[in-house]
């Protein structure tokens, strides 16, 4: 085995374990993961002296049990990660096609909006949106989502273009069939294994995100257990007792890993391109 | 070559329009910006005292107009929260963000460059995959959470540098590096790709039957075609940095434009929001323009054609 | 007959573990004379020029039984050491004008830094001899050319820049490697009749690499022909178009009019089928599949047949029976 298949499937492995542990959630967690008890506060966790049974990675400044959030934050991460790749993934990849088929002046204002979009500071207009509109779950997944289609745009821009040239659509041109029908038909399933490449990218990048807005105060509200938010409630105790933010952080950190690693690993194994 | 500027240039512009557009029709429309900036325990009253105010009883697109006429002739508006005059709120802030944005891009060229470089040299062999690993490793570090953790060890353990605040120089240090690991990996990789190219190039073939230093090969001859998407790509990460500093300069407390614009979203002073968004755009703008015109001026066959 | 100036024997290149592209080669360059390397796409000529040079590409490993250069052992030398030698005393220039000039550089630049690197000298001393050297090469207005980048030129003017810059130290040997397959035909011309002029002139010993036996039979004081990684013939220019003996050379001058050697109105014959790849340890003659006159006998390892002292052939067959038949 090379190298290379060992760290993607390092990563599914991650991947995978995240993804189970954040559907089994309800089931697995030892302590509902929103009880306080303010008696039993900042407890350590198993590695140090005095930690204590039944909270593992022990607990949080009013007293939660920092195991049962991490693994309902892991829930959140999955479903900001799965659910902004697929509302930004149907936005780039329609303007893409779109682009990359009609050409010309379609393309040109295709390029257009693009440029716009990487033109507006990404962090800002997320804060901006979610401060004005209220933070909520939904609210982050939506301004993630309209944000993050620019390099699913990009790469289904570039690889319609050489989709297009081929005989098979040719073909189908020549056959009459819809514009609309080759799109889906032809063209669609022969540049998705570019996008998947490009999915796992984004879902890593929306997770940042969200940690970092939630960091910011302007995410998913407390007292949801985001991996970010727990961070950025704990930092006030970090001096004392860093593992606090190590525990978020080093998860955050393990799953973009394994992310990443998947989507390298995904792009050697189908032959596509990072980078259009 | 001109007349590709100028193209680029009314590009450029059109761009910032529609950003303008989009982020004024943002704080506009996603809620009442009166009702918003008076607070909750705000009268009927104070709301159309502060709607008034600001000429938010206008209609939208004359509210739009007046404000790009404003900005074009440096008026931003006034801020609600700090009573002043937006323009210089942000001239005063300016310095720190530049700062940090300047010195995490050269801490970013200065570790990602050599990098690419080795790596590129040594294609296929375990120092390339150790050197990748890192780009791979730098993309997955959420940047908050590395500067705390650099705060806790750098700053708190072995007390090497200071941990917040830039009173003195090396307060820059440890903000700069976080902000330079989002773009080193980008970057690292370009480079190497680039270099992978060059070095396989039928030129470097020429140089080496010239019998030229192992240094002018690598250095000057590859290096120099290398370079140039870099040089490009690098003038788009400032923008990005610069836009992603508001992080940093949350983490690290420093009282930049980024740490100006968090606290007015968080306390509805849209004056100062709008003209941030406007000002980092700008920013962008500009620097994928330079990026165009750098590149113009390094590779000969775009200048001379 | 004196020492030769360039003497390669047995010299071997190897691509990764799989693909053996020079078998033990055996050339000699004397000085001021014009040796052509002759073969079809892919027998290891190039290679084996660049083997020489050591400019070989990684994952390509070289190993030979002697390669000397004007009495120097190049086996002996460290890479730093080689490159000392490369530019100044041996110089190559390439098939690919288009690319083989850096398009971030000036021609100057690009020309003065030889003469920079081997002969310590300021730049402004480098760009002199440079303009010098293109007006010898039959550029006008040097100048203008020295300020210029690759781009601005056509194919031919970059060949003489290349040209020009191999000659910045005066080297002793000259390795062309197919120096005109990408230019027009008239532009061919001019610069073989450049490359001989400068022979005449400087005492250039020359390796000419080229498919192309027109080119041979006007530029070429000794052939070698390479079929597969080897040498399968090498002669006087004259003796090989009198008597070519090897039947793969027999097959390659039927297959192109050569002006004097075949005959208006004689047909032209082709070789069917391709260079084969040879793996390490492939024994016997590697022509055996698209020759007339193979036996189970080629199978076995051919060794190689003397005529007189200067021709010598790999082939089972004797010569008097090739010549005739």
């Amino acid at each position: 085995m090379t190298l290379r298949r060992f760290f993607a499937l390092f990563g599914l492995l991650i991947v995978g374990t995240v993804l189970i542990v954040a559907v089994l959630a309800p089931w697995i967690t030892p302590h509902d993961p929103f009880a306080q008890n303010l008696d039993g506060r900042m407890a350590v966790p198993f590695w140090m002296d005095g930690s204590v049974v039944g909270h593992p990675l022990g607990t949080d400044q009013l007293g939660r049990d920092y195991l049962s959030r991490l693994i309902y934050g892991a829930r959140i991460s999955m479903i900001i990660g799965v659910s902004v790749v697929i509302c930004s993934g149907l936005i780039g990849t329609t303007l893409g096609v779109i682009g990359g088929f009609f050409g010309g002046r379609v393309d040109a204002v295709v390029m257009f909006i693009i440029t716009c979009r990487l033109a507006i500071p990404l962090i800002l207009i997320a804060l901006t949106v979610v401060s004005f509109v209220g933070s909520s779950f939904t609210v982050v997944i939506l301004t993630l989502g309209l944000l993050l289609w620019e390099r699913f745009a990009v790469v289904a821009r570039t690889t319609t273009m050489q989709v297009r040239t081929l005989d098979y659509v040719a073909a189908a041109q020549a056959a009459g069939c819809s514009k609309f029908h080759i799109l889906l038909r032809e063209v669609l399933p022969n540049i998705a294994h570019h996008l998947v490449v490009v999915a796992t990218l984004e879902m890593a990048l929306a997770i940042l995100l969200e940690a970092a807005l939630s960091f910011l105060g302007l995410g998913v509200p407390s007292p949801l257990p985001s991996w970010g938010l727990m961070i950025s409630e704990a930092k006030d105790f970090m001096y004392f007792s860093p593992w606090v933010i190590m525990i978020p952080g080093v998860a955050l950190f393990v799953l973009i890993l394994g992310i990443n690693l998947l989507g390298d690993g995904l792009r050697d194994w189908l032959g596509a391109t990072r980078d259009a | 070559m001109i007349s590709f500027l100028a193209r680029r240039a009314i590009l450029a512009l059109l761009v910032l329009i529609t950003v303008l557009t989009i982020s004024f029709a943002l704080t506009r429309l996603s809620g009442d910006v009166a009702v918003s900036m008076a607070g909750p325990a705000a009268s009927q009253e104070d709301v159309e005292t502060i709607r008034k105010a600001y000429g938010l009883d206008r209609p939208l697109p004359i509210q739009f107009a007046n404000w790009v006429i404003g900005a074009a002739s440096g008026d931003l508006g006034r801020s609600y929260l700090y009573h002043a005059p937006v323009a210089e709120l942000i001239k005063a802030r300016l310095p720190i963000t530049l700062t940090l944005g300047l010195t995490g891009l050269c801490i970013a060229l200065l570790t990602a460059i050599p990098l690419g470089i080795l790596a590129a040299m040594n294609e296929g062999s375990v120092l390339d995959r150790a050197i990748m690993m890192i780009a791979v490793i730098g993309q997955a570090m959420p940047s908050f959470w590395l500067g705390l953790t650099l705060i806790i060890v750098l700053g708190l353990r072995l007390q090497w540098l200071p941990i917040s605040g830039v009173d003195t120089w090396d307060g820059y240090i440890l903000p700069g590096i976080v902000l330079a690991f989002s773009a080193i990996p980008a970057l690292m990789r370009l480079t190497r790709s680039g270099m992978v190219d060059a070095l396989a190039s039928d030129y470097i073939r020429t140089a080496r039957a010239k019998g030229l230093s192992r240094a002018s090969i690598v250095l000057r001859h590859a290096l120099r075609n290398a370079a140039m998407p870099v040089v490009a790509v690098a003038a788009v990460q400032l923008g990005f940095m610069l836009g992603g500093s508001i992080v940093i300069e949350a983490v690290f407390s420093l009282n930049g434009v980024g740490y100006l614009a968090w606290e007015s979203i968080a306390k509805n002073d849209f004056p100062v929001v709008q003209s941030v968004v406007l000002f980092l755009s700008t920013i962008y703008i500009v620097l994928t323009l330079l990026a165009d015109l750098l590149n113009a001026v390094l590779d000969p066959r775009l200048r001379t054609a | 007959m004196p020492e030769p100036l360039l003497e390669v024997s047995g010299l071997r290149v190897r691509f990764g573990k799989n693909v053996d592209a020079v078998r033990g080669i055996n050339i000699s360059v004397q000085k001021g004379e014009t040796h052509c390397l002759v073969g079809e796409s892919g027998c290891g000529k190039s290679v084996s020029a660049l083997a020489v040079m050591g400019l070989l590409a990684k994952g390509a490993t070289r190993s030979a039984d002697r390669l000397s250069f004007g009495g120097q052992d190049l086996l002996a030398l460290s890479e730093r050491q080689f490159s000392k030698l490369r530019g100044d005393r041996m110089a190559m220039i390439f098939q690919e004008p288009m690319t083989s000039l850096n398009p971030a550089f000036t021609v100057g630049s690009q020309m003065a830094e030889v003469l920079q690197r081997h002969r310590g000298v300021s730049r402004g001393e480098g760009l002199e001899r440079a303009a010098a050297l293109l007006a010898k090469v039959g550029i006008t207005n040097p100048g203008l050319r020295l300020g210029q980048f690759p781009h601005q030129l056509s194919g031919g003017l970059r060949q003489r820049v290349m040209i020009a810059m191999a000659l910045m130290c005066d080297p002793e040997l000259l390795i062309a490697d197919e120096p005109t397959t990408a230019l027009d035909v008239t532009v061919q011309a001019q610069i073989l009749r450049l490359l001989m002029g400068l022979q005449a002139e400087l005492g250039l010993a020359i390796l000419l690499i080229t498919h192309d036996l027109g080119v041979v039979a006007r530029m070429a004081h000794r052939v070698s022909v390479m079929y597969a990684g080897e040498v399968v013939e090498s002669a006087t220019a004259e003796a090989l178009f009198a008597a070519p003996t090897h039947p793969y050379t027999n097959g390659l001058l039927r297959c192109v009019p050569v002006p004097g050697v075949i005959k208006r109105g004689d047909p032209l014959g082709s070789i069917p089928g391709t260079v084969p790849r040879i793996a390490p340890g492939y024994a016997g003659c590697a022509f055996r599949d698209r020759c007339d006159h193979a036996d189970a006998s080629c199978n076995a390892h051919v060794a190689t047949q003397q005529i007189g002292t200067d021709h010598a052939y790999r082939c089972r067959l004797s010569a008097d029976w090739v010549q005739a038949a």
